[in-house]
């Protein structure tokens, strides 16, 4: 045996890789799930072309006068049937020829209607004869890094990096120790230590599988962009799992069986999923309660991240979330070292 | 096997006569330790030579485990004082580890680690040793080196345990509860790897409530009940203290009615220990014990004196006497009354 395979740490560090590896489940949620979570979000959330509205019209002149405009698409119906496809939201909007004029019947609380209102007045005005007094161009903006998946990624970054750094300490620790194996190990002469860094070791390495493959496929598949320091984006995935390493170590530290650690897993985790702004702004929520969410390290790390990858922010414009993720690696680390229960 | 080392020569010469404060590998006085519920240890002195083979036998509960959890540095005692190899866990606990080899009771290891992973992860947590390939000779686990751990039988588990004991070059061996749930073949093969660590010398300290492990395996043996050691000695000498090698044990019946009121027939013990070579006499639900010098011509006797008193046999057997009787003999119970 040479040197390397001789010591301690490294051999540890290998035990918890090749045990998070062979366990099929582990290998689903942290490299395949987020990957999913991202298909499915993009398609739901994908930036389609403009809606075409579904208008009606009670004579074939109207009608004709309507599909003129590219923004809708006009049918030909008596009044009663156009009444009744309103009512079941076959058309958003009916044009009835009246003898003075032309009426519109639409629901004035439905967006939808209310743009068709204006599309088919437009298209109506138009074919009789109006013209426009000032000449209009359209300059149409598309732009990468404002969609919606642009915005969840980060999101989803940072909850994953939450998910694995939690489940992965939490439960391997809490499993050796409900099944002797951490007494045993206490029992020989491990370095406590070692057993401990060798988790963070073996989390960091994950980590940059974890982090490669998810970004990879949201920049090849969806375009994601990356306007900040790639170097930066990795520190902040680093902080962002060592905070959760910290986090679980701490959740770990006391549970003896494997349901009191879920049930306190899931009790630290909860809150963040909701507040922490992974699928919408964390700013949505009232000013009262913004300190918390703003304290809370999921958030600073999604915020930091976002930064990075959409703002093309610096590392020195977000001392106030990396400040939060050190202090998130200090406290707990430090507690859980204390109150560790290595039997 | 492991093949003969400096330390074997030095331990067998040591043997079990040249023991004192300094020659003991083990010294134990006065501990005590209180559980929020039940005194597990309550005021225990032992004595361990180097080289020795030293059985904790005893029912469970009797603080069996709480001992040599003490002896291994996991568990603090209350009271008392423990040295190991002239060293104590308070000052010389790093030390310590790196010289004694440890099975717990009832450790899982990780089911997807391979047996040989595992045995290299603990060979790396000790700075001398023996190599991984040696320890897993000894535990007769070649052909299962690369197999997964949760695929191991309950024996080879054990087995795997003990390698992981073994991986160190412990100067000093503590197995707890080696065999417990094995089946008889699983652990006739434990004991015979026990048996070669034995000639190995190294010293081992070893717990069960099985009296036949303890007789099969130990050259002392300290019966324990209740946190004390209520007898010490080499297995013979202990079988000694009950009177006699041999161990009668009869049912009766008064001839009438059938067997099953057999037990309620009334004997006269008096009778029965008046035999010169009868040393004793219990009952324990409607089953005699009588323990007996000389066999041959106890039987005829004891036949005698029962047909005398109008009582038929419904049971009749002997054995030799074993460390149960003696623990029998000690506390009333049998040792597997849980």
């Amino acid at each position: 045996m040479n040197k390397l395979e001789l010591s301690s740490l490294y051999q540890l560090t290998l035990v918890r890789f090749r045990l998070v590896l062979r366990e099929p489940e582990a290998i689903f949620w942290i490299f395949i799930f987020p990957i999913l979570l991202a298909v499915g979000l993009g398609i739901a959330f994908r930036n389609r072309p403009a809606d075409v509205l579904q208008v009606g019209a009670t004579n074939p002149q109207l009608t004709q006068a309507l599909a003129a405009d590219k923004g809708l698409t006009a049918a030909t119906m008596d009044e009663a049937a156009g009444t009744h496809a309103l009512a079941t939201g076959g058309i958003l909007l009916l044009a009835i020829q009246e003898p003075g004029g032309v009426a519109y019947k639409y629901d004035d609380t439905n967006p939808d209607a209310r743009s068709a209102r204006l599309l088919a007045d437009q298209a109506i005005q138009a074919a009789a004869g109006r013209r426009d007094a000032v000449h209009a161009a359209n300059r149409l903006v598309h732009e990468t890094g404002s969609r919606y998946i642009d915005f969840v990624v980060p999101g989803l970054l940072g909850m994953n990096l939450m998910g694995s750094a939690m489940w992965g300490l939490g439960f391997s620790i809490v499993e050796a120790r409900q099944k002797k194996l951490l007494k045993r190990m206490v029992a020989s002469p491990m370095k406590r230590w070692q057993y401990l860094v060798s988790f963070l070791l073996s989390r960091l390495a994950m980590l940059v599988i974890e982090v490669a493959a998810f970004l990879g496929f949201a920049r090849l598949a969806f375009g994601v962009p990356f306007r900040g320091s790639l170097a930066e984006l990795g520190v902040l995935c680093v902080l962002t799992s060592l905070a959760f390493s910290a986090l679980g170590l701490l959740v770990a530290s006391r549970a003896k069986t494997m349901e009191a650690v879920s049930g306190l897993m899931n009790l630290v985790m909860l809150p963040m999923w909701i507040l922490s702004g992974v699928f919408f702004s964390a700013s949505r929520f009232p000013a009262v309660i913004q300190p918390v969410v703003r304290a809370l390290p999921l958030t600073a790390a999604i915020d930091a991240m976002r930064g990075n990858m959409l703002q093309g922010m610096n590392a020195g414009q977000m001392m106030a979330q990396v400040g939060i993720l050190l202090a998130w690696i200090v406290v707990p680390f430090t507690i859980s070292l204390r109150i560790f229960r290595w039997r | 096997m492991p093949e003969g080392r400096e330390s074997v020569a030095q331990g067998v010469a040591g043997g079990t006569a040249g023991r004192g404060a300094s020659g003991s590998t083990l010294l134990l006085r006065g501990l005590r330790k209180a559980f929020t519920d039940v005194q597990a240890v309550d005021g225990l002195d032992l004595e361990v030579a180097r080289g020795e083979c030293f059985g904790l036998l005893g029912p469970n509960g009797a603080g069996k485990t709480t001992t040599i959890e003490i002896c291994e540095g996991l568990t603090a005692p209350d009271e008392g004082t423990v040295e190991l190899l002239g060293l104590n866990w308070r000052t010389g606990a790093n030390e310590l580890r790196q010289r004694i080899g440890i099975q717990l009771q009832e450790t899982q290891f990780p089911d997807k680690l391979t047996v040989e992973e595992t045995l290299t992860l603990f060979r790396s947590f000790f700075r001398r040793g023996i190599p991984v390939e040696e320890s897993i000779r000894t535990a007769q686990l070649e052909e299962k080196r690369h197999a997964r751990v949760g695929g191991l039988s309950g024996g080879q588990k054990q087995r795997l345990a003990m390698a992981c004991a073994l991986v160190g070059d412990p100067e000093l061996l503590f197995l707890d509860e080696p065999t417990t749930g094995l089946d008889p073949q699983a652990r006739r093969h434990l004991w015979d790897l026990v048996d070669g660590l034995k000639q190995a010398g190294r010293t081992i300290i070893l717990t069960t409530h099985y009296m036949e492990e303890a007789e099969r395996l130990c050259d002392r043996v300290a019966i324990m009940d209740h946190g004390r050691v209520i007898a010490l000695g080499t297995p013979q000498q202990l079988i000694a203290t009950v009177g006699g090698e041999d161990i009668v044990e009869f049912a009766v019946s008064t001839g009438e009615t059938g067997s099953q009121e057999a037990g309620h027939a009334v004997v006269d013990a008096a009778e029965l220990t008046a035999i010169p070579s009868v040393q004793s006499h219990r009952v324990d639900d409607g089953l005699h014990q009588l323990s007996v010098s000389e066999l041959h011509t106890a039987v005829p006797r004891i036949f005698a004196a029962l047909r005398a008193q109008g009582l038929h046999l419904s049971e009749f057997r002997t054995h030799s006497a074993t460390l149960e009787d003696v623990f029998v003999r000690l506390t009333g119970r049998n040792l597997r009354d849980e």
